[in-house]
């Protein structure tokens, strides 16, 4: 482990670690607290859940959002569910059982003690959200409902039809706004964070574009917590919002923040297919669907009659046939990789790149009524997509990137390598390993921000002497020079392609060599071509207007230059990770299709530092990882 | 899928206005060779590459997740919030819906509460305003109890939520002749009065989100229901009902406020 790594896990064992640790963690009185400034960069549920509460507790709390309005963060879209081991189905859930879960459908790539921490959490969690007026689906007598949801045994998965991240949000965005009409909370919208001011090694502020009207503004604060998502738009298609980048993240990666297993991403099995050329985003169908959903393809070669057409005895319901005892609830790495293989090997739904995902048996076992009252949000917005209606016939599926569990590495109290920047949600690295559960990004978002961080950044300020500082000290002139520069140099390429099809053809390198499977060749010639994607996009990108007013293209502009280094950070660490676990497949390491782990030289995180320069290579840092209580095993599902 | 659907061609009439001091007014595109599979703003898209190319400024709208639940979207197609199709929003809205030659008229939304920033784009932080002036439950975090303490009726909750599933797009304002936010509000104010955490704040919540939204200059509620037929999420005209009885009901009976005295 080198020095910086240090992962400040506490003491004392798995079920006391976070006990202990909030009481040996000093506090900040009520009169001192009025004092400490806090800018908070994202406003999805980490975010939003972090400003409210920092904002109750008395801390000035800034909090900053690309959107019009904090309402629309992308936490919005989140579909099926959040997980908390509360056992209200008396079926053997409990915060160990979750933790369990959690730190297996990992693939052993997670913090245990964090993971522990998440799933005792995960409790207060819905109480919180109840008590704020979350709507959550309940039963006749007034309780609360559960499903089920991949990767688990049991039913812990709370929800609000189809639109639970939707719930959550606005009850997170209520709570920021108490405290916006209170006055702890300053708002700011339509701003981006376009760097990360550093003084004396502490992170001091933030650079930030108005996006109206074009300025660079200056804010400093004692401390910043980033909460700006993930980074999967750099595949260009992806479930991800248009806005969602990771340009936040990587700033602060540039000024000195480590960067944590990047090669690690989500490709969720259940998303519209991919229709044309000119399609801009894809579009999930929650996992919860296969809760009553049964995957299958044509058992057939080259079958391409459509699912009506096709007979029972000529349907291969893969996932339950592979997976007996998980069935169609396989967890999400796994299911997308069978997706994939069936497609590969000439079995794509219509023959074309998709599997079906049918709902005939549940609704001739529960009626479409019953069908409709689960998921008839989504089932309508499969029907505007494509124009299908599968209450009639099969649903078309295939995987597409969804969500990455790589971002800044923090350690146990959720700071990064930089003292003060704190991580949080997506953006963050800590709690999912090499696989994210479903339901569990909702559940890790307002984790961080409702239960962790208040308590370790009071911390934080307890511990750390913060010399007063104003917007006119020289690291913050320097970073906005440094800024506008950069935007500048957009703006006078004047060249020929568009910022989109520099995206584009990023996202397809992605996809190609660094997307479900991943080999040595293939990465190598990815990094290649993306080092030459970048020089050509500095010297031949065409972003129109100026750097006054709303100006999109230069907005993107920015963002794409980001996701070009990323892209080939990610080709990077997963080159060396020379094994396959989680979303991480490479084909040379693989037991009949699936993962094969290598704990002898792999059982630690990566973490990568940035060297000044997108021209020189960066340095993998490793923080070792234990497993005193899951104990290492080959992960099965069958 | 469909890769063999004859594409279609399409006149666009745009409102171009650089900001919100400048003069506005209509501008005509064209469209070429759009599929049917692709969606409304990805045939914008489409005109905004070409637009780029010709160093000409591409047309502004705002858009997010694309999948009809961030709100982001919207602006009038012909006259519609949205554009034709029932419950959708204009990023889920289809080319298949249009026929080949129609033309299309883009307007952002007109109200004095949502002044234009730019082309499509206008600011709805009135919105924002109208829920911090009491769309919450004060409850801070820790202080919460079991979730399932309470039970809450399933038809209450069922109900809540409809309510709550208002995406803040503005379609409602937009399609009512009088600009009026009593949808968007009273959506707000239905799911927190259903349910028994949003009891304590209940009058009072009436009474000051109303009076926010008064004050952000949106208009008396038409009761023409244009609201609820172009809102994407189908947020039912009960919620006004219930809006008006709540603010009928804490008006009525809320307490002189008395100054002075007592605590020593």
């Amino acid at each position: 482990m080198s020095v910086k790594l240090d992962s400040k896990i506490p003491g004392g064992s798995i079920d006391e670690k976070w006990t202990k640790h909030k009481f040996n963690m000093k506090l900040v009185n009520p009169a001192n607290k009025r004092k400490h400034s806090v800018i908070v960069i994202g406003t999805g549920l980490a975010g939003a859940s972090a400003a409210a509460s920092l904002g109750e507790l008395g801390y000035k709390v800034k909090a900053f959002c690309v959107h019009e309005s904090p309402r629309r963060a992308h936490s919005v879209a989140a579909q099926g569910g959040i997980n908390a081991a509360k056992n209200y189905q008396n079926d053997g859930d409990s915060v160990y059982r979750l933790f369990y879960d959690t730190v297996k459908g990992g693939d052993f790539r997670a913090r245990e003690a964090n993971v522990h921490r998440l799933a005792e959490v995960s409790v207060n969690i819905i109480d919180q959200a109840v008590a704020s007026g979350v709507p959550l689906a309940r039963e006749y007598g007034g309780l609360l409902s559960n499903r089920s949801f991949g990767g688990s045994q049991v039913s812990r998965t709370f929800y609000a039809r189809g639109q639970t991240g939707q719930q959550l949000l606005l009850g997170a965005y209520s709570s920021m706004m108490r405290q916006v009409d209170l006055g702890t909370v300053e708002l700011y919208t339509r701003r981006e964070m376009l760097d990360l001011v550093v003084v004396d090694g502490k992170a001091r502020g933030v650079i930030i574009r108005n996006l109206l009207t074009g300025e660079i503004e200056s804010h400093e604060a004692d401390a910043v917590i980033v909460a700006s998502g993930g980074y999967s738009n750099v595949f260009y298609l992806s479930t991800n919002a248009m806005a969602c980048a990771v340009t936040a993240a990587w700033k602060a990666h540039k000024k000195g923040a480590y960067f944590a297993n990047p090669c690690y991403t989500q490709i969720h099995p259940t998303c519209i297919p991919v229709h044309g050329e000119n399609q801009s985003k894809l579009t999930l169908m929650s996992e919860s669907l296969r809760n009553d959903g049964r995957v299958w393809a044509p058992a057939k070669q080259g079958d391409k009659r459509t699912a009506n057409e096709i007979p029972d005895a000529e349907r291969d319901y893969y996932l339950e046939r592979v997976y007996p005892s998980f069935g169609n609830l396989a967890p999400r790495d796994v299911a997308s990789r069978q997706a994939k293989y069936r497609v590969d090997e000439g079995h794509g739904a219509l023959g074309e790149k998709a599997v079906f995902l049918d709902f005939r048996d549940s609704i001739k076992r529960l009626g479409e009524d019953k069908v409709a009252e689960r998921y008839g949000n989504l089932f309508q917005m499969y029907e505007k997509i494509t124009g299908e209606n599968p209450y009639k016939q099969p649903m078309r599926i295939f995987p597409a990137p969804h969500y990455t569990m790589g971002g800044l590495w923090v350690d146990y109290n959720l700071e990064s390598t930089i003292p003060g920047l704190f991580v949080a949600g997506e953006a963050n690295f800590s709690d999912h390993g090499a696989n994210r559960l479903g339901a569990s990004a909702l559940m890790q978002g307002l984790a961080d921000g409702y239960f962790v961080l208040p308590y370790t950044i009071s911390n934080y300020f307890a511990n750390t002497k913060l010399e007063k500082i104003t917007t006119t000290n020289d690291a913050f002139k320097h970073a906005a020079n440094e800024t506008q520069n950069d935007l500048n140099k957009f703006l006078s390429v004047k060249g020929s392609r568009t910022v989109e099809s520099f995206h584009k053809e990023l996202g397809h390198i992605m996809w190609e060599k660094c997307g479900m499977a991943r080999d040595k060749a293939g990465l190598t010639e990815a990094i290649s071509k993306i080092q030459n994607l970048r020089k050509e996009f500095h010297s031949n990108v065409n972003v129109p207007g100026e750097g006054k007013g709303i100006n999109n293209e230069l907005e993107k502009a920015g963002r794409v230059a980001d996701f070009i280094e990323l892209g080939e950070l990610m080709c990077r660490d997963a080159l060396v990770r020379e094994e396959s676990c989680g979303g991480h497949f490479r084909s040379e390491h693989q037991v009949d299709g699936e993962a094969k782990r290598d704990d002898e030289k792999f059982c630690h995180v990566a973490a990568w530092e940035w060297n000044g320069s997108a021209d020189k290579t960066q340095t993998r840092h490793q923080e070792e990882l234990t497993f005193e209580n899951v104990h290492l095993a080959t992960r099965s599902y069958k | 899928m469909a890769s063999a659907k004859a594409t279609i061609n399409l006149k666009l009439k745009v409102w171009r206005q650089k900001d919100n001091k400048s003069q506005g007014g209509f501008k005509e595109y064209d469209a070429k060779n759009v599929s049917p599979d692709a969606s409304f703003l990805e045939m914008l898209d489409a005109v905004n590459e070409e637009l780029i190319k010709k160093g000409e400024e591409p047309i502004l709208f705002d858009h997010d997740c694309r999948e009809g639940i961030c709100g982001s979207c919207g602006f009038m197609i012909n006259g519609n919030a949205h554009g034709p199709q029932k419950s959708t929003t204009v990023c889920q809205l289809h080319m298949r819906v249009f026929k080949d030659g129609e033309t299309l008229v883009l307007e952002p939304w007109r109200a004095s509460a949502f002044p234009i920033l730019k082309d499509l784009v206008v600011d709805r932080s009135a919105f924002d305003r109208i829920i911090k002036s009491g769309g919450y439950i004060s409850v801070n975090t820790g202080n919460a109890q079991d979730a399932n303490n309470i039970p809450i009726p399933k038809p209450d909750a069922d109900e809540a939520f409809m309510s709550a599933t208002c995406i803040g797009c503005g379609a409602c304002v937009a399609s009512c002749k009088n600009a009026s936010a009593a949808l968007f509000t009273s959506a707000k104010i239905q799911h927190m009065a259903l349910l028994p955490q949003g009891q304590v704040e209940r009058a009072q919540r009436a009474l000051d989100m109303t009076a926010q939204m008064d004050a952000e200059g949106f208009g008396a509620c038409s009761t023409t229901g244009a609201c609820s037929a172009a809102c994407p999420k189908d947020i039912s005209l009960i919620n006004i009902a219930t809006m008006n009885r709540e603010l009928l009901k804490a008006t009525i009976t809320k307490k002189e406020e008395h100054t002075g005295g007592g605590d020593g």
